[in-house]
């Protein structure tokens, strides 16, 4: 791209005061591309690619960036070369890398590749936890209580996910008690953070707010973050709200990666660029430098032949007609 | 030719949810939603839309709910060759009663070739920088408020409602950033010279949350907010949030075109005006009530994005699509 041609829009931003609003002063960034992205990316990228994928996003300050997932390569090729990545990545100090770890197999195996912290991912609906990990919600907090003892035992920090939590594509709508029940069981079981995911990105600011009222009776708010997915462009509208009532943590992935795998050519993860430009607008620090996730972004998408989902780095990079 | 796209049973947004968020008073009830794809997002169409089409379109749009749909502009067909048609459009389309169907009229001369043919409600834009109106209309934005006057005394004559826009609110193609002081301004003058309603656009997409908070509070010193509409563009994938933003500080009437059509004509290959399906399920959602089918809608786009031989930018629409 040209890099004359490349406008930098947050120097026309407004930065208002965000204690003023209410708002957070500071939110963490978890950037699930190398992870989440690329687990729904069609074709299999080559470790190296992702190697170097990882590594220009540790130069970003973002704070947090989920490398892979140690699952069995049978249910997710794309993440065969866990131990590699896990092993090949250059740690940033300050920057941490969580790693999928869907049970005690995948747990160990993470800490033998040198994990740092591990993240488990529940569902509050049923139909979704028996179709996407075969077995019931009850089942699979069983599973997850083995990974967060042994990981007590060893001082590893563990995440906890929480998807379909405005709505799954099997039951349709979902009560947001039950998000609550479940975010509650991975909390109280040793899960310092819950990432509470619109998997198949359905949720409004409406059910957005709805569900965070359930859920934050049972959780502190500090322990809360928010994965919204862009399917039906809410995203940011939902993050939007989710940062008003004070949440400070939102996951995001470089360039939008990763499809939604419930609605073919939908769109799924909401793009870091796009997320930070709203966070700069509103004087919310992420201490994250947008033209470097920008960089990473060209970097995967030219690697993957693919286009931006992220409409910042498409509007930033376009051929200005301007003079 | 693409399939019918259907709203899956999980989505929930295709009418106004049963919510607390409109109830409490966080939001407006209602919100009148501006269709101006047939005029603004055809505008910045590459190809020239047949004038069968065009009314074609307005026709199914006015089966959808919608109350406003801007129908063409009566401009000189050297400067906008795609609304050279305007009098052929606004003669064929079905006008059904209840809706309206606003046409752009720059100058007297339009005007009066506008009544002419049977035009029932005008609007005229302004800009609230002076770079952008030099480079646009090649006037001062002075001059372009006096040739607006003469437009404001002929329609109060003709008892004609006009509608006032005010461009680059948010951000400056060529200035960069934009005073809020300068936008009330302007959006004071044109509300005193007796339009009826002043549409806020932020032109390049650039504004954020943060911004348009900041613009509207000084705004609403000036001109009451049940004046106010906000016309956002989503170039960097903020529109949603700042529409949300807007309605937090009770905005009621927002600008949104069908299928996203229009790109940005300053960022090329950026997308522009934001997708009138995206702006209705979000409300819906919320449960404030629009009026508009959108299953109808999602069909309307599904026509003029076949006709027009392109992919749709409303992302409700792309989730729904079966092939």
């Amino acid at each position: 791209y040209n890099t004359e041609n490349r406008r930098f829009p947050e120097l026309l931003a407004n930065l208002p005061e965000p204690q003023a609003s209410g708002l957070p002063e500071y939110i963490k960034i978890v950037e699930v591309g190398p992870r989440d992205g690329l687990q729904n990316e069609k074709v299999i990228v080559p470790t190296d690619i992702k190697i170097e994928l990882i590594n220009q996003l540790s130069k970003t300050g973002l704070p947090a960036i989920e490398v892979t997932s140690f699952v069995s390569s049978k249910w997710v090729p794309q993440m065969a070369d866990h131990k590699e990545v896990m092993r090949g990545i250059e740690r940033h100090p300050g920057v941490q890398y969580p790693v999928l770890t869907p049970n005690l197999q995948g747990f160990h195996s993470a800490i033998a590749a040198g994990a740092t912290e591990v993240s488990v991912f529940g569902a509050a609906s049923e139909s979704f936890s028996k179709m996407n990990i075969n077995c019931s919600i009850e089942e699979s907090i069983e599973r997850f209580e083995e990974v967060t003892k042994s990981a007590r035992n060893m001082n590893i920090p563990v995440r906890g996910y929480v998807s379909c939590a405005l709505g799954c594509p099997y039951e349709g709508n979902i009560v947001p008690d039950k998000v609550a029940e479940v975010s509650k069981r991975l909390y109280s079981m040793g899960c310092y953070e819950i990432s509470l995911g619109d998997t198949i990105g359905v949720g409004t600011p409406g059910s957005m707010k709805k569900m965070l009222e359930a859920v934050m009776k049972e959780i502190p708010l500090s322990a809360l973050a928010v994965h919204c997915h862009d399917t039906y462009g809410q995203a940011l509208a939902n993050i939007l709200t989710a940062v008003q009532m004070g949440v400070a943590v939102v996951d995001s992935s470089v360039a939008g990666l990763g499809g939604c795998p419930y609605a073919k050519g939908a769109t799924g993860n909401v793009a870091t660029e796009d997320v930070i430009y709203m966070l700069n607008g509103l004087g919310i620090n992420t201490g994250v430098n947008l033209c470097a996730v920008m960089e990473a972004g060209n970097f995967i998408c030219t690697a993957l032949n693919k286009k931006t989902n992220s409409k910042v780095a498409q509007a930033s990079f376009s051929t200005a007609t301007i003079n | 030719m693409a399939a019918r796209r259907l709203l899956p049973r999980w989505a929930g947004s295709l009418r106004p949810v049963s919510s607390g968020a409109a109830a409490s008073g966080a939001y407006p009830k209602r919100v009148k939603v501006v269709e101006v794809g047939p005029r603004d997002g055809l505008q910045n169409e590459k190809n020239l839309v047949p004038t069968p089409v065009k009314i074609n379109l307005i026709n199914m749009l006015s089966e959808t709910g919608l109350q406003v749909i801007e129908a063409t502009s009566f401009v000189s067909p050297k400067w906008v060759p795609q609304m050279a048609d305007h009098t052929e459009v606004l003669q064929g389309i079905k006008k059904s009663p209840g809706i309206s169907y606003p046409v752009l009229t720059p100058n007297l001369r339009g005007f009066q070739a506008a009544v002419a043919a049977g035009a029932k409600e005008v609007s005229i834009f302004g800009a609230a920088s002076e770079l952008f109106t030099q480079k646009n209309i090649n006037c001062s934005i002075e001059e372009s408020l006096e040739r607006f006057e003469e437009v404001m005394r002929a329609a109060k004559e003709a008892s004609i409602p006009v509608r006032g826009y005010v461009s680059c609110v948010l951000g400056c193609p060529y200035e960069g950033k934009i005073s809020a002081a300068k936008v009330a301004e302007v959006s004071k003058k044109m509300y005193s010279m007796g339009c009826y309603e002043i549409s806020l656009g932020d032109t390049i997409g650039v504004g954020t949350p943060g911004s348009m908070r900041e613009m509207l509070a000084v705004v609403m010193k000036e001109v009451p907010v049940g004046a106010l509409a906000v016309h956002c563009h989503d170039t960097y994938g903020q529109a949603l949030a700042n529409i949300l933003v807007a309605l937090q500080m009770g905005v009621s009437v927002v600008d949104a075109s069908v299928a996203g059509l229009g790109g940005c004509p300053y960022a090329q290959g950026a997308s522009g005006n934001v997708a009138t399906e995206d702006l209705v399920y979000m409300l819906n959602g919320l449960g404030i009530h629009t009026g508009v089918d959108l299953q109808k809608l999602m069909d309307t786009g599904t026509f003029i994005c076949n006709a027009l031989n392109r992919k749709t930018n409303s992302k409700v629409s792309q989730a729904c699509c079966r092939l």
